[in-house]
């Protein structure tokens, strides 16, 4: 077809750039605002403490030894678990929402967190029940059957979803997940009767998502398991992109269906699952992530949003945790209800503006 | 030269270890390069089942699609997406994508991992939006098209498949007339100037008739006929196949009338273009008309300022179609 190639191209059409000056600059400014969310995150909480003294303590040539320990062993591992989870949380609602087609998919509203949090309430107390002694001991061990329970319990749901939405319609499937989601709340404070207080302890306010849980002890496996599920979404953004034209067509154009499904959905579990298993359930996230990313790069190419939706995600998350941890006065404001006042009117305005959903 | 044939090809599903569905078995088909085909047949003889054994997407249940002397299940999923392309009825939502973002996707099997596009192409994708006249759409995003630039773009997007043949699903069925005449145009134009395969199938018998260079007609029970259109039609192999009650293929005029050798036959007179529409009319409540005035039983003058009706021995004027053709209804039933 070499003909097509040698006559010159139609003057008029002209595609747009994928990295045009604009979207360049809305790159830097999200890597600016991250950065400015990260130092001011550090600084900002019960104790103030000044950007330039932040600074000096993360090189560690502060001379007050409590700054370096607020900073070190408190915030420091908080902060790097929001940005983390903010960038895990926005990239599997990317994930999702294409592989459903569904522009209210995410993490939590597909019952992946729910799932997660009953497979963590099941591994622990097994562990109690059972009495590995030593299993607790190593903490090694605990950690990495903490993830893996919560994988599971998100995979077992992840998987139900998949073959129940082939019968239903877009909105059904998320009544089904928010009705997992108290079926396993449910399931939870039964369990709790059946564990002790030091076992219970881990699910003390569980109903909240908190990125205060997370110390440098549990920050690497949420980080490790995070990283490989962001380095997969990354080499997914051609597959996403065929998807979006619907499975039949990915398959007429060379894409490898079953594979990249599966794909897709291990990186979501990937996100999803640590960050339930250390965060508890982080609700709305997940979907306004990629919605303001699509808003902000004016694109639904998955080569600008799945970096978009990293870097967004990183920077709402921390933004959020910025407003819970401001020093207020009375009492702590709870992550969830930011999400919530955050995320409930984007999901009703996506439901009022999207008309095949509205006519459900 | 054919580039796709099909010998002794059962289509169908297999329901179970043991059982099957045949849905249609025997045939043998060549597709030749350079020209239209357009699959016709009534509806559940299998023209989807069929459309989709030959683009790969299903296995047959015997005999074997041959595309360029490969079996087409042998054939990798990335060539076979080089060799040939699919257009297919759905509609496509495709999100935020740019109208020029959907057409490079048909540059799939030929990128790397991320999908970039090299300058090479960049231009394959800039042709084949210009081939298909949708120059003012690239920019645009998919959402805000209509149906019918939406399947125009779809269609860009198979053409930068750069395929050898082209198989298309009843893509015509949404649009409306002006459009569907485009398209086939445009689909004849894109079989002949660049020598590729195209396949349609179509339930438009009248534009298919017109255009296609070759018909595969598959009626009920599945005994493919091909040839060209005017052959089927004179040698009754129409007639036959879309044979049923109340519908008749009317072979002098190439299309289909409603079934009409009812009596009382109309003698119509009048004006041309007022008459054509009265007749129209007439045989939408199911009545002929004829020549010959012996023969008749009504008798219509047919003026742009009135009806004249002598029926009954009654004679009447009416101002409209509709008060005529009630006047007919409830005097002649």
């Amino acid at each position: 077809m070499s003909t097509m190639a040698t006559r010159p191209s139609a003057s008029h059409v002209v595609p747009v750039r994928l990295l045009g000056a604009k979207r360049i600059a809305f790159f830097l400014i999200l890597l600016g605002l991250i950065v400015l969310f990260f130092l001011l995150e550090l600084g900002i909480g019960a104790v103030h403490i000044p950007v330039a003294e932040v600074v000096k303590a993360l090189l560690g040539t502060t001379e007050s030894e409590t700054t370096s320990k607020i900073i070190t062993e408190l915030r420091l591992p908080r902060t790097l678990a929001a940005a983390l989870c903010g960038a895990a949380l926005g990239a599997a609602g990317l994930h999702l929402q294409t592989l459903f087609r569904n522009p209210l998919a995410e993490p939590w509203s597909l019952g992946l967190m729910a799932g997660a949090q009953l497979g963590v309430a099941l591994v622990v107390t097994t562990a109690s029940v059972v009495g590995s002694a030593v299993l607790q001991k190593i903490a090694f061990f605990s950690h990495l059957s903490i993830v893996a329970g919560s994988s599971l319990g998100c995979i077992f749901v992840l998987l139900m979803m998949v073959s129940i939405s082939r019968y239903v319609n877009t909105i059904t499937l998320l009544i089904f997940g928010l009705m997992l989601g108290f079926l396993s709340q449910g399931l939870i404070s039964i369990i709790l009767h059946f564990t002790n207080q030091s076992q219970g302890k881990i699910f003390a306010g569980w109903n909240d998502g908190s990125f205060a849980g997370v110390y440098w002890e549990q920050l690497p496996f949420l980080a490790f398991f995070v990283l490989i599920g962001i380095a997969i979404s990354l080499m997914l953004v051609k597959q996403l992109n065929a998807l979006q034209l619907g499975e039949k067509y990915a398959a007429t154009m060379g894409m490898n269906v079953k594979r990249s499904r599966i794909l897709i959905l291990c990186s979501a579990v990937l996100l999803t699952a640590p960050v339930t298993a250390y965060c508890g359930p982080i609700l709305f996230l997940g979907m306004i992530i990629p919605h303001l990313t699509r808003g902000i790069f004016s694109s639904g190419d998955n080569k600008i949003l799945m970096p978009g939706v990293l870097l967004v995600g990183a920077g709402i998350a921390l933004a959020a945790d910025l407003i819970v941890h401001l020093p207020w006065e009375r009492h702590f404001l709870h992550l969830n209800a930011i999400a919530a006042v955050l995320g409930a009117p984007v999901v009703m305005y996506v439901i009022l503006r999207n008309r095949k959903i509205r006519s459900l | 030269m054919s580039v796709l044939s099909v010998t002794q090809l059962s289509i169908g599903y297999q329901l179970s270890p043991l059982e099957k569905k045949v849905v249609a078995s025997g045939i043998n088909l060549t597709l030749p390069k350079g020209e239209l085909v357009c699959l016709l047949g009534p509806n559940g003889a299998g023209k989807s089942t069929l459309m989709r054994t030959l683009s790969g997407m299903q296995k047959p249940l015997h005999g074997s699609v041959v595309l360029d002397e490969v079996n087409i299940h042998e054939i990798p999923a990335r060539s076979l997406a080089k060799k040939l392309s699919v257009v297919l009825t759905e509609r496509v939502e495709g999100g935020l994508l740019t109208a020029y973002e959907v057409v490079s996707l048909g540059r799939y099997p030929y990128t790397n991992w991320s999908g970039t596009l090299t300058e090479h192409d960049h231009a394959i994708v800039t042709e084949s939006i210009r081939q298909v006249g949708a120059e003012e759409l690239a920019t645009r995003t998919l959402m805000e098209l209509s149906d019918g630039e939406r399947q125009k773009i779809m269609m860009a997007r198979a053409l930068a498949q750069e395929p050898k043949v082209m198989i298309l699903d009843e893509v015509t069925a949404f649009l409306d007339l002006p459009r569907r005449v485009e398209f086939m145009r445009l689909l004849r134009k894109m079989a002949h100037e660049t020598n590729r395969a195209v396949l349609l199938s179509t339930h438009d018998l009248d534009l298919a008739l017109r255009s296609a260079d070759k018909i595969w007609l598959l009626p009920k029970g599945g005994n493919l006929v091909e040839g060209a259109p005017e052959d089927l039609v004179l040698n009754g192999t129409f007639q036959k196949a879309f044979a049923s009650e109340g519908i008749q293929f009317d072979s002098a005029t190439g299309s289909f009338n409603i079934h009409t050798s009812l009596t009382p036959r109309v003698y119509l007179t009048g004006s041309l273009e007022v008459c054509g529409w009265t007749q129209r009319s007439l045989e939408r409540i199911g009545l002929t008309c004829t020549t010959s005035q012996d023969l008749a039983s009504i008798h219509v003058n047919a003026e742009v300022d009135g009806w004249k009706v002598r029926l009954n021995g009654k004679e009447t004027i009416h101002k409209t179609i509709y008060e005529f053709i009630n006047h007919i209804k409830t005097e002649a039933t």
